[in-house]
C-alpha cells in the first residue's frame, strides 16, 4: 500500500512538471510531435528508474553524516552531504553514458528510436531533481527509492506526451502571432498545472 | 415590421460599417449584433450547386443555451428558496422567484457583459467576425458559481478565462480548456474562501447580521459528507426530508444552477434530440460515475465511501458537469471511441477526487478539466490505432 502510494503521490501530486516545474528545458524543446515525446519520457523514466536508487544507495552509505560507520567506528561523525550535488550528478551521468552505451550494444532499434534524447537526459533538471527529493524525503528503503524513481518518471511522460498531443492539436489554430510557439507552450504548461492541481491534498 | 427594421439598417446604419465607412473598423462588431437579430444574407455566390444548413454556429450554441434555461429558472427559485429555508421564514413562490432573481441576474449580466467586451475588443483588433462561442460559456459561468460570489470576482475570472483560456489560443473552437470551467477553477484556487464553506451557498449567507435557523447548514450535501460525520446521510435527511429525490429535484444549496438533477435532466434532452450534445461522452461519464461509486461501496473504508452509488449521481455538479460541460464539442475527444474513454474517465476521476479528496468535494469539475487536457491525446492514439489497422487490412488485402 505504502508503495502504491508513493508511486501514484509521485505521478500526479508531486508531478514533476506541474508541481515543481522541473526539467522544462527539454519538456518544452521536444514537446512538437508525439512521437518524440514519447522516445524522450520512456528515456526520462528509464534514467531515473535506475539513478535514484544508486543514489539512495550512495546518499545512505556514503554521504549522509554517519553514512560510513560500515568502515569502522572512526568514521561515525564524517558528513561527506556536501558532496551530494557532485557525486549525484557524476552518477547521473555515467549512468546515462553507462546506459547509453549497452543499449546501443544490445538494443540498437530502441537506440535509434531514442537517439539524442539519452545523452540529453544527463542535463535534464527533473533527473537530478529526482535524486535531491529523495535525499529530502528521506524514503525508508531502496524499494520506496525505486518507485518514487519510477514514478516521477511516469509522471513526466504523462506530461509531455499530453502537451505534445495538444501542440500537435493547436498547430493550425490562429495563435497571436507574438505568443506562436514557445509563448503559447507556457500558457498551455500554466493551464495544464491548474488542472493537475485536482489532484494535490489527495491521501491514499 | 421586422422587414422594415431590416431594411432600415440595411440603408442607413450599414454603410458607416461597410468598407470605406465612417466606422468601418467597428464592422465585426456590427456584424455580430445583426446576425443575432436577423438570418445572415449570405448566399453562395455564381453557379455552386451547394446546400446551405440553416444550423451554423450561432444556432448551436443558442440551442446549448435553450437546453441551460431550465437550470437557470430552477436555479433562480432555488435560490430564494434556500435563503428563506435558512432563515426559517415561510415564503411564497413569487417571494423566492423575486428574491432570487435579484441575487442571480446580476451575476448573468456581469458574465455576459465582461466576456463580451473580450471578445468584441479582440474581434475588432483582429479583424475577423465575432465568434459565438461565449453565448454558452457566459451562461456557464454564473451556472457553476455559488450565490454569494462577489461581482467583481465574476468579471474577473469571466475576463481571466476569455483571454488566457480561449482568446490566446485563436479563439472559438481553438481553446483546450474549457473556458467556464477555467473560469471556475480560477476563482477556486484564487478565492477559496468564496468558493466553498457554509456561507456562500445560499443567498444572505455572507451578510454577518444573518443567522440561519436552528438545524439548518448552509453546506452543501457534499461537503457534509466530506466531513464524515456519522450517518451523514440520515442527517442531512433530517434538514432535507427524502435526500435522494431533493437531491434529483434540486431543493438543496450549491451553485447556482447545479442542484436540479432534474432541470438538468431536460436540458440534457434537448441536446439530445438536437444531436448538439454527445450521448456517448453522457452515457459514458454517468456508468463510469457509478463504477467507481460501486467499488467505494465494496472498500467502504469510512462513512463517505458508503454512500450509495446513484447518490453520487444526484450530488453536487455531477450532472451539471457531465450534461454542459463534458460535452463541450471543443475540448472533448474528437473520434468516436475517444469519447467513450473520455466520459468514462471524467466520471471515474470526478467520483474518485470527490470522496479521495477532502479538499475539493466537487471533483466533476476538476476532472473535466483534467480531462480536457487529455482528451488530445487520448485522440491522438485512437487515431494511430485506426491507422495501424486499415494498414494491416490493406496488407492482407494486398497478399
Amino acid at each position: 500500500m505504502e508503495y502504491i502510494n508513493i508511486f501514484v503521490k509521485s505521478i500526479f501530486i508531486d508531478n514533476m512538471i506541474f508541481a515543481y516545474f522541473l526539467g522544462m528545458c527539454s519538456y518544452l524543446a521536444v514537446s512538437k510531435t508525439v512521437k518524440t515525446g514519447v522516445g524522450l519520457g520512456a528515456a526520462v523514466i528509464f534514467v531515473l528508474g535506475i539513478t535514484v536508487p544508486i543514489n539512495y544507495l550512495l546518499e545512505n552509505y556514503v554521504l549522509k553524516e554517519g553514512a560510513l560507520v560500515w568502515l569502522g567506528e572512526d568514521f561515525a561523525t564524517v558528513d561527506l552531504s556536501f558532496l551530494s550535488f557532485i557525486m549525484f550528478i557524476a552518477v547521473i551521468a555515467s549512468m546515462v553514458q553507462l546506459v547509453e552505451m549497452a543499449v546501443e550494444k544490445f538494443a540498437p532499434a530502441l537506440y535509434g528510436a531514442l537517439g539524442i534524447f539519452l545523452p540529453l537526459i544527463a542535463v535534464n533538471c527533473s533527473i537530478l531533481g529526482g535524486s535531491l527529493f529523495m535525499q529530502e524525503r528521506q524514503y525508508a528503503n531502496i524499494a520506496e527509492a525505486t518507485v518514487f524513481g519510477l514514478g516521477s518518471g511516469v509522471g513526466w511522460f504523462l506530461a509531455i506526451v499530453a502537451i505534445a498531443a495538444i501542440r500537435e492539436k493547436i498547430r493550425y489554430s490562429n495563435v497571436p502571432a507574438p505568443l506562436r510557439g514557445l509563448g503559447i507552450t507556457f500558457i498551455i504548461t500554466g493551464l495544464m498545472g491548474i488542472a493537475f492541481m485536482s489532484f494535490m491534498g489527495i491521501e491514499l | 415590421m421586422s422587414n422594415a427594421i431590416h431594411n432600415f439598417l440595411e440603408k442607413n446604419v450599414k454603410p458607416n460599417f461597410d468598407a470605406g465607412g465612417k466606422l468601418e473598423k467597428y464592422y465585426p462588431a456590427y456584424d455580430a449584433l445583426e446576425t443575432f437579430l436577423f438570418v445572415p444574407g449570405h448566399t453562395t455566390s455564381g453557379k455552386g450547386s451547394h446546400i446551405r444548413d440553416g444550423i451554423d454556429m450561432k444556432r448551436t450554441m443558442i440551442m446549448v443555451v435553450l437546453a441551460m434555461v431550465p437550470a437557470l429558472l430552477f436555479g433562480i427559485w432555488n435560490t430564494g428558496y434556500q435563503h428563506f429555508l435558512a432563515l426559517g421564514e415561510t415564503s411564497t413562490f413569487m417571494d423566492n422567484v423575486l428574491y432570487g432573481a435579484l441575487k442571480v441576474l446580476p451575476i448573468v449580466v456581469v458574465s455576459y457583459g465582461a466576456g463580451l467586451a473580450v471578445e468584441f475588443t479582440f474581434a475588432i483588433i483582429n479583424k475577423h467576425q465575432v465568434n459565438e462561442g461565449f453565448l454558452v460559456s457566459g451562461m456557464l459561468i454564473p451556472l457553476c458559481l455559488p450565490v454569494e460570489i462577489p461581482l467583481w470576482m465574476v468579471a474577473a475570472a469571466t475576463i481571466f478565462a476569455v483571454i488566457i483560456g480561449k482568446e490566446v489560443f485563436g479563439g472559438t473552437g481553438m481553446n483546450i480548456l474549457n473556458v467556464a470551467l477555467t473560469a471556475r477553477a480560477f476563482l477556486f484556487f484564487a478565492y477559496p474562501t468564496w468558493m466553498s464553506g457554509d456561507k456562500v451557498w445560499i443567498g444572505g449567507g455572507t451578510d454577518q447580521a444573518v443567522q440561519y435557523a436552528d438545524g439548518s447548514t448552509g453546506a452543501t450535501l457534499l461537503a457534509q459528507a466530506t466531513e464524515k460525520s456519522s450517518g451523514f446521510i440520515n442527517a442531512a435527511g433530517a434538514q432535507y426530508g427524502d435526500t435522494f429525490w431533493d437531491a434529483f429535484m434540486g431543493f438543496i444549496p450549491g451553485s447556482i444552477g447545479e442542484t436540479s438533477t432534474f432541470a438538468i435532466l431536460i436540458g440534457a434532452a434537448i441536446l439530445l434530440i438536437t444531436g448538439i450534445g454527445s450521448w456517448k461522452i453522457m452515457l459514458s461519464g454517468v456508468l463510469g460515475a457509478y463504477v467507481m461509486g460501486l467499488l467505494f461501496n465494496m472498500w467502504g473504508a469510512n462513512e463517505f465511501m458508503m454512500v450509495p452509488a446513484h447518490y453520487h449521481l444526484v450530488f453536487g455538479g455531477f450532472a451539471f458537469g457531465i450534461v454542459f460541460m463534458a460535452t463541450d464539442p471543443v475540448t472533448a475527444s474528437q473520434t468516436a471511441t475517444g469519447k467513450y474513454i473520455y466520459g468514462f474517465l471524467i466520471g471515474f476521476l470526478g467520483i474518485m477526487i470527490r470522496v479521495f479528496n477532502p479538499a475539493y468535494p466537487e471533483g466533476i469539475m476538476l476532472a473535466i478539466l483534467f480531462m480536457n487536457v487529455m482528451a488530445p491525446l487520448i485522440d491522438h492514439y485512437v487515431i494511430q490505432a485506426n491507422v495501424k489497422r486499415r494498414n494491416k487490412r490493406l496488407q492482407t488485402v494486398a497478399a
